[in-house]
């Protein structure tokens, strides 16, 4: 049996604008959702609620056929996000991030942790402090945690800016190989997703 | 890409359920969690020093002013000594505040520890005991030194050290709520202190009395066990208002 994830009908305010207005969408094991749409059409706000971290005005974000509200902690602790800007401390290493970042949610092996650093090709700056990195390697740094977590659902705001050519072909991958693991992805951004069009569903935000 | 990347990393899977994912949802146990937190934040903290030291000097030279100020008598500095110390713990404490959450809040880190799938109230209950590691414990470490060159001095020492580690406890905590509660601001010093003051008015005035009652050589162990209440009261309470708050600023 594999998940699933279903947004119906979604309406979010953010003040006196409406972000979200009736988008609803489904999703089974083994699909990407690419979400796209101009700037500001609130793909980062579908993203947010899709994680529960924002609680849409009417809708509703069903998780195996249950509202993802009724337990927070258990739907969770099946996913992971990471924003547009990957949450990394600057004063820490990259394994020291990785180890505290990862290391709240599962024990993880020092050497497990260098092998997806090496994955994603961050291995070599593994032990720098983060703030000598540029935003490619950040970005790569915080792509080893989806190699890490063995979660069902990801949920990815713009996972290929400041990556290079390889390294968006490396986002292209992990997410094929979490597709074919049975696994859902949802990830908003402007650039095609390097991903075999048979699994990619899309979903356009309009503006206004 | 060269070929030792495409290497596949095996994901850490322990215990699968029927579609091929763990099957307990939260893999490390709930105090390995906050030990983690705890480290990560004292890792830190001791990377930037800084930030340490400010609420120290802060204490240090206001204590130090009072002597110049007032008279270099001992006897009425003796007098004074109960309310300079606790005043300018109180205030050291609250200039630490600020730091409590605010860098987590910036870069995401709340974010991820409100979708960790571990309790947020625990998470940041531990982030508490470290702010308090690394302000109320040196603060009461140095209090008996300030309250020497106050001339107080044998028993009068030891109520000093034990009323502000314990008051300290709860302002760190009380603290919590108010920090929380100030993160979608963006220079939120002044409403911080405004927020705290009037809550932390408790733990002045008994944090003072015990002071003043082992400065006088009397059994100060009343005052002391009801700023004990206050921390654990904080302990049990502060945790889930603070998770509240930062559940909501992440909206």
């Amino acid at each position: 049996m594999s998940h699933a994830l279903e947004a119906e009908n979604l309406q979010l305010w953010r003040g006196e604008r409406q972000v979200l207005r009736g988008v609803g969408f489904s999703l089974a094991g083994g699909e990407c959702l690419q979400v796209r749409g101009a700037n500001g059409a609130g793909k980062t706000t579908l993203l947010r609620a899709a994680c529960g971290l924002l609680y849409p005005e009417a809708g509703r974000i069903l998780w195996d056929g249950t509202d993802v509200r009724a337990d927070p902690a258990a739907y969770h602790a099946r996913l992971i996000y990471i924003g547009h800007e990957p949450p990394l401390k600057p004063d820490l290493s990259a394994l020291e991030n990785l180890r505290f970042w990862i290391g709240v949610r599962q024990p993880v092996e020092r050497s497990v942790m260098q092998a997806a650093l090496e994955r994603v090709g961050a291995d070599r700056w593994s032990t720098r402090a983060v703030r000598t990195l540029s935003a490619g390697q950040r970005r790569r740094v915080a792509l080893a945690a989806l190699a890490l977590l063995a979660v069902p659902l990801w949920l990815l705001d713009e996972p290929t800016t400041n990556l290079d050519a390889e390294g968006q072909q490396l986002v292209g991958n992990l997410i094929e190989e979490q597709l074919v693991r049975g696994g859902l992805v949802v990830a908003a951004g402007h650039h095609e997703l390097p991903v075999s069009a048979a699994r990619v569903r899309r979903l356009e935000l309009p503006l206004e | 890409m060269s070929s030792a990347r495409t290497a596949a990393v095996q994901p850490v899977a322990p215990h699968l359920d029927a579609s091929g994912w763990p099957a307990s949802p939260v893999g490390t146990p709930a105090l390995a969690a906050a030990r983690l937190v705890l480290l990560r934040d004292l890792t830190l903290a001791f990377r930037r020093r800084g930030e340490l030291i400010q609420p120290l000097a802060f204490f240090a030279i206001v204590t130090t002013l009072f002597p110049l100020a007032v008279s270099p008598e001992l006897s009425r500095l003796r007098e004074i000594a109960p309310g300079v110390l606790w005043v300018a713990a109180l205030l050291a404490a609250l200039l630490a505040l600020e730091f409590l959450f605010r860098d987590d809040a910036h870069d995401g880190t709340l974010e991820q520890y409100s979708l960790s799938g571990q309790s947020l109230a625990w998470l940041l209950l531990a982030k508490t005991a470290a702010h308090w590691l690394l302000t109320g414990m040196p603060l009461s470490l140095i209090a008996p030194l300030a309250a020497e060159a106050l001339g107080v001095s044998g028993t009068g020492l030891a109520g000093v050290v034990a009323s502000v580690a314990v008051g300290t406890v709860a302002l760190s905590l009380i603290g919590s709520i108010s920090a929380a509660l100030t993160l979608g601001i963006r220079r939120s010093g002044v409403l911080l202190s405004l927020l705290t003051l009037p809550l932390s008015l408790p733990v002045l005035i008994f944090g003072a009395r015990a002071t003043e009652l082992a400065i006088r050589g009397l059994p100060f162990t009343a005052p002391l066990e009801l700023l004990a209440a206050l921390a654990v009261l904080g302990i049990t309470l502060a945790p889930l208002a603070a998770a509240a708050a930062v559940r909501i600023s992440l909206e």
